[in-house]
């Protein structure tokens, strides 16, 4: 039996790529590009297996690993949690030095003893793949090993109920419902607890974005209309900073339509500035309590207008932020 | 081309596999280096097989992976259940018993 050239070619494109896939699942710091080296191995292989008159096996190989095991894999990773990265203590002493040179050990000598070792000529599975390879596989695998057959079987269906068993979590606190869910909003009411969903972000002419808050209608900053989450990272904008920049490029394009058509937009006070900054220290947000926003803090940044307003402006309602120095 | 470079590139993965689940600390990187160790024996399985013009080794691989897939299946539920008592995937982080 030869091997063929177009087998040749195959196999010499794909063993170097799939060694550096290997090497990614060795050195991939996020374990999702691990799994997707992995996956990248596993279907590589699965060629070479169809390749090697194996065909049955090599749609396995891609149904079973990389259809099932390898999206397993993915599915417990998204659980676990992606951002699970590995930690980089040692906390056995010298194990990455032991670890590397028991790895290259390993690979020079399974390389050597195939090297060392003479195989017989090749046979080739043309006579036994001559009804086809899985009539032919079928053949063997339901008269040589019916019983292992069995016992395989079973082992599936254990292993299948050992993950429910193991994954299986008893209740412990009553099940929350809509109902209990409604109850208790109408409870929170006397707290300042909210019936309705919380206001939406706001919606500018310049910008539309999570981080800004919407404006009441009297102008004011709803503070609790943008994102718990981004409240806590500091990473919400003031509206004060997003009227100003409004009024200065409105300003600068229709300088007489602005003035005419918006007389109060005309001249981006101080005192105007200051007022929206004070209003949203003085708008009543109810999760607010134990997370301290500054947003006065960033409003301070690039934009001058406001800059300018914060440093002339009233220092009464800022300095409660704390950030005012 | 010889057959043998099969067998070479299989010898090579599972060293890989093994030289990860050696170094690295995430269970189910490890996990995955396992995997890579089953599938580089399959493919000595396959290679030999067609070697001796033998259906027998297609066969044993077919089982291992039948096998895998049932400890993938296990492994994976343990891992999940110890991440949801331990808070972690970090197989330096089971030391329950030590203490």
């Amino acid at each position: 039996m030869t091997v063929s050239g177009g087998e040749t070619v195959l196999f010499w494109v794909l063993a170097p790529l799939m060694v550096l896939a290997a090497l990614g699942l060795l050195f991939a710091r996020k374990a999702v590009h691990a799994a997707v080296c992995v996956v990248f191995v596993m279907i590589s292989l699965a060629i070479l297996y169809i390749a090697q008159e194996a065909a049955f096996l090599g749609v396995v190989q891609i149904v079973v690993y990389t259809g099932a095991v390898m999206m397993l894999f993915l599915f417990v990773l998204m659980l676990v949690g992606v951002d699970a990265s590995d930690s980089l203590v040692e906390t056995i002493r010298g194990q990455r030095i032991i670890g590397w040179l028991l790895g290259l050990g390993l690979v020079s000598v399974l390389v050597g003893v195939i090297a060392q070792s003479t195989f017989p000529p090749s046979v080739g599975l043309t006579a036994a793949n001559a009804e086809s390879n899985p009539v032919a596989l079928a053949r063997i695998l339901f008269a040589d090993y019916v019983f292992a057959l069995e016992v395989v079987g079973i082992l599936l269906v254990t292993a299948a109920i050992a993950a429910l068993v193991l994954t299986h979590r008893r209740r412990l606190v009553p099940r929350v419902g809509q109902r209990q869910i409604s109850d208790a909003k109408v409870a929170a009411l006397a707290e300042g607890g909210l019936l309705t969903p919380l206001p939406a972000p706001g919606v500018y002419a310049q910008n539309n974005a999570m981080d800004t808050p919407a404006l009441d209608p009297q102008g004011r900053p709803i503070e609790h209309s943008v994102s718990r989450i981004l409240r806590i990272r500091g990473q919400e904008r003031s509206a004060g900073r997003i009227l100003a920049t409004e009024r200065a490029v409105l300003l600068e394009h229709e300088p007489e339509l602005t003035s005419r058509r918006f007389p109060e937009l005309s001249a981006p006070t101080d005192e105007e500035v200051a007022a929206d900054l004070s209003g949203q220290a003085t708008t009543p947000a109810p999760e607010q309590g134990a997370f301290p926003t500054d947003t006065t803090a960033r409003s301070t940044g690039p934009d001058r207008s406001v800059g300018a307003a914060e440093s002339a402006g009233p220092a009464g309602p800022t300095t409660e932020h704390g950030k005012e120095s | 081309m010889e057959l043998t470079n099969y067998l070479v590139l299989a010898a090579i993965l599972f060293a890989i596999g093994a030289t990860t689940v050696l170094l690295r600390r995430n269970a189910i990187i490890v996990f995955m280096g396992i995997e890579l160790m089953l599938n580089a024996t399959n493919l000595t399985f396959v290679t030999f097989a067609r070697m001796h013009g033998d259906l027998h080794g297609q066969v044993i691989a077919f089982f291992v992976m039948v096998v895998a897939a049932a400890e993938v299946v296990v492994g994976l539920a343990i891992i999940v259940a110890i991440f949801r008592t331990r808070r972690s995937a970090s197989v330096d982080d089971v030391n329950l018993l030590k203490n």
